[in-house]
């Protein structure tokens, strides 16, 4: 399958650089603001997009991310204008990857069939679902293989040797590993042992290796890009965004400012890392 | 006894029950959910373990529990003859001690150091923090806001006890934001620490190991009911929060085609006001916790709060097994409001001097509206699963006392 993001990340390749993935949530911290920014981000420095669609009991997720679903789901979002979003986005930007992040229920309830339909239709690539692991790939992950759309595998420092395996079939796209045992938003890895997870990993699978959970600054993107194909931002982004809220929590010119600089400066760190690496 | 019939039949291999159930978690947890399990079919099966279980039931916890005939009561409703399944005499005053000491053994067994848990009543969170005083581990417990404020006697307990009571103040600030925190601590700390989940709810082997270990109830209500009537019950009732007391008391009877069996979950201020935890009577299946199951949501699948007068009900889920009995039809299931519940708990401190909590309580309730219209031969069994001490406060606020 050569979809967008395999064509994406052999450009990297090409280009001898790691991407910047980046996260935001759709509706955060309304529809129309969440869209300026995903609109954005491109063109500031993200390769890979990962739109999150919120759920009231996240439970992967920490505070940062949690607030960003609660204003979310206040602002009106559902799955359907998340998809819409996707639309739109796509009528500008037919290149980028973009992947839909969130959890199984809203996609349970919209159905599975009509999801899978909805989002290749809309032009999204894959979908991250953090509450489906392999035990449960009947439920949509095969089902969306068979649709041609990506299933992104997260793995976790407990995903061990014997299970890597049963992980990584089904997988699309790229893996993506969460770095620490933890949810979004904590203190991340060592680069010592990001280097020895990717090292295990690429003895497993010849998909590319994202790292996340737990990047916040260009500096340590630069890190996880001189040992992964692509760093995973997102918690950090969250919070540059609630930043630019004002005393009543409505957004301003800044949510799109503030979120869009730090997608720039990561790109930067990113670009930087390999040459550095390499000088 | 131990052959499963047609009603009892799951869970499968991947722990579905039907459609429901399974182990909808994140990869990070996945791993220990296996471990989990291998660890737990181990000490089913291993006979010092079932021995050191069944002696800190006796020892410990005080089971048997009575099988007790509420003559007065069954006097006044005039119709069955109703039995207490008298659960709240346990040490620390609710079945959930049973669940506590089964998994706190297989804590110890599978050499975890630390223990977190959920509560919404507090009844889990005092079991636990006394399993975890009387193993000498340290014990985290999650409770939401709101439960905090109306359960206050069961906080300062668990706080004697050693533990730490981690408050939740997102979401509805009641037992489901609490369960997702414990997730949350659970995905942190999954090395070193067991979660302690309070009821049959959660993913694969949560919902069968908690009904085993909760099956005491049953299995000895069915030998007390043998040597009191020399037959078995007509009908079983019990309430429903996640479903644990009620399926450790139907479990055993399941295959017995002339039992029949009801749960009552909480119809909060009625089920039409959409204040209410009746997730098996007006919800649908989705998926939350880790398994698939009735829920209350919306129509984009985002999860609606529950309300309940009675923290333990106060859930918008319902362990994987009973959806399963519902569909199947081998269980009914039916909602109580606040205020029935509570006009059963005067009732049952009256007529029997038992403050039931007011989790049973709604079970009472739909046995008072039962009972007048069965025969007096009828044999009824309700588990009376906690007492009301902690609830004692909520209780007065109703009445306009203040304590
Ligand atoms: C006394 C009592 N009964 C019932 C419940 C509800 O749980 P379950 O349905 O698992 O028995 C609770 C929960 O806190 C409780 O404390």
């Amino acid at each position: 399958m050569t979809g967008r993001i395999e064509r994406r990340f052999a450009a990297l390749a090409e280009e001898g650089r790691a991407g910047l993935v980046t996260f935001t949530m759709m509706g955060d911290p309304d529809i129309e603001t969440s869209y300026a920014i995903l609109e954005g981000l491109a063109e500031a420095g993200a390769d890979v997009i990962e739109i999150g669609s919120p759920f009231t009991d996240p439970m992967a997720d920490g505070p940062v991310i949690q607030r960003a679903g609660q204003r979310a789901l206040r602002a009106g979002i559902t799955l359907e204008k998340s998809l819409a979003l996707a639309r739109r986005f796509r009528a500008q930007d037919d290149t980028t990857p973009l992947v839909l992040m969130g959890y199984y229920n809203p996609i349970y309830i919209y159905g599975v069939e009509r999801f899978l339909n909805d989002a290749l239709e809309v032009g999204l690539d894959g979908m991250i679902v953090v509450d489906l692991p392999p035990e449960e790939d009947a439920e949509l992950c095969r089902p969306a293989l068979d649709a041609g759309l990506s299933f992104v595998r997260l793995v976790a420092p407990t995903t061990d040797e014997a299970r890597l395996p049963a992980v990584l079939t089904n997988t699309s796209g790229f893996v993506y590993y969460i770095s620490i045992t933890g949810i979004t938003g904590a203190a991340g890895a060592t680069t010592a042992a990001t280097q020895m997870a990717v090292d295990r990993l690429r003895r497993h699978t010849a998909l590319p290796i994202a790292v996340g959970f737990g990047i916040k600054t260009p500096d340590q993107a630069a890190e996880v890009a001189r040992v992964a194909d692509a760093a995973v931002v997102g918690s950090a982004l969250v919070s540059a965004i609630e930043d630019g809220l004002d005393v009543d929590g409505g957004a301003t010119a800044a949510c799109r400012d503030n979120a869009l600089a730090l997608v720039r400066a990561l790109g930067k760190g990113v670009r930087a890392a390999r040459q550095e690496a390499a000088s | 006894m131990s052959a499963r019939g047609a009603n009892r039949p799951g869970p499968d291999a991947e722990g579905h029950f039907g459609i429901y159930g399974g182990r909808y978690v994140a990869e990070t947890l996945m791993p220990l959910i296996l471990d989990l399990e291998t660890a737990y079919e181990q000490a089913k099966d291993d006979p010092a373990f079932t021995e050191e279980f069944e002696r800190l039931l006796s020892h410990y916890v005080g089971r048997p529990s009575p099988l007790y005939h509420a003559e007065r009561l069954s006097e006044h409703l005039g119709g069955a003859r109703i039995y207490f399944k008298r659960d709240e005499l346990n040490h620390t005053g609710a079945h959930k001690i049973n669940n506590c000491i089964g998994q706190i053994l297989l804590a110890r067994r599978m050499g975890k150091i630390r223990i977190i848990a959920e509560t919404g009543a507090g009844q889990h969170g005092v079991a636990t923090a006394t399993v975890c005083a009387l193993f000498g581990l340290p014990c985290t417990v999650y409770m939401g806001e709101t439960d905090i404020e109306r359960q206050q006697p069961n906080v300062f307990r668990m706080k004697l006890l050693g533990a730490e009571v981690v408050p939740v103040d997102s979401g509805s600030r009641t037992l489901k934001d609490a369960m997702n925190e414990a997730l949350r601590d659970w995905v942190t700390n999954v090395e070193t620490t067991f979660y302690l989940i309070g009821t049959v709810a959660g993913p694969h082997p949560y919902p069968a190991m908690v009904r085993d270990f909760q099956s005491v109830i049953g299995r000895e209500t069915r030998e007390q009911i043998m040597a009191a009537e020399g037959r078995l019950p007509d009908t079983l009732v019990a309430c429903v929060g996640g479903g644990s007391n009620a399926i450790g008391l139907f479990h055993p009877f399941l295959d017995e085609d002339g039992v029949r069996m009801v749960g009552v979950e909480a119809a909060g201020h009625g089920v039409e006001s959409g204040k209410h935890a009746a997730s098996l009577t007006a919800g649908s299946p989705g998926v939350l916790h880790g398994n698939r199951t009735y829920l209350l949501q919306d129509e984009h699948g985002q999860i609606i709060e529950a309300h309940s007068i009675s923290a333990g009900l106060d859930y918008p889920g319902i362990g994987p097994e009973h959806a399963w009995l519902r569909d199947s039809g081998r269980v009914n299931y039916v909602a109580i409001t606040d205020d029935q519940a509570l006009d059963a708990f005067h009732l049952c401190a009256r007529m029997e001097g038992i403050l039931p909590a007011l989790e049973p309580a709604h079970a009472l309730a739909h046995v008072v509206e039962l009972a007048p219209g069965l025969p007096n031969d009828h044999i009824l069994v309700m588990n009376m699963c906690g007492r009301g001490d902690k609830d004692i406060f909520t209780v007065a606020d109703t009445m306009g006392a203040s304590l």
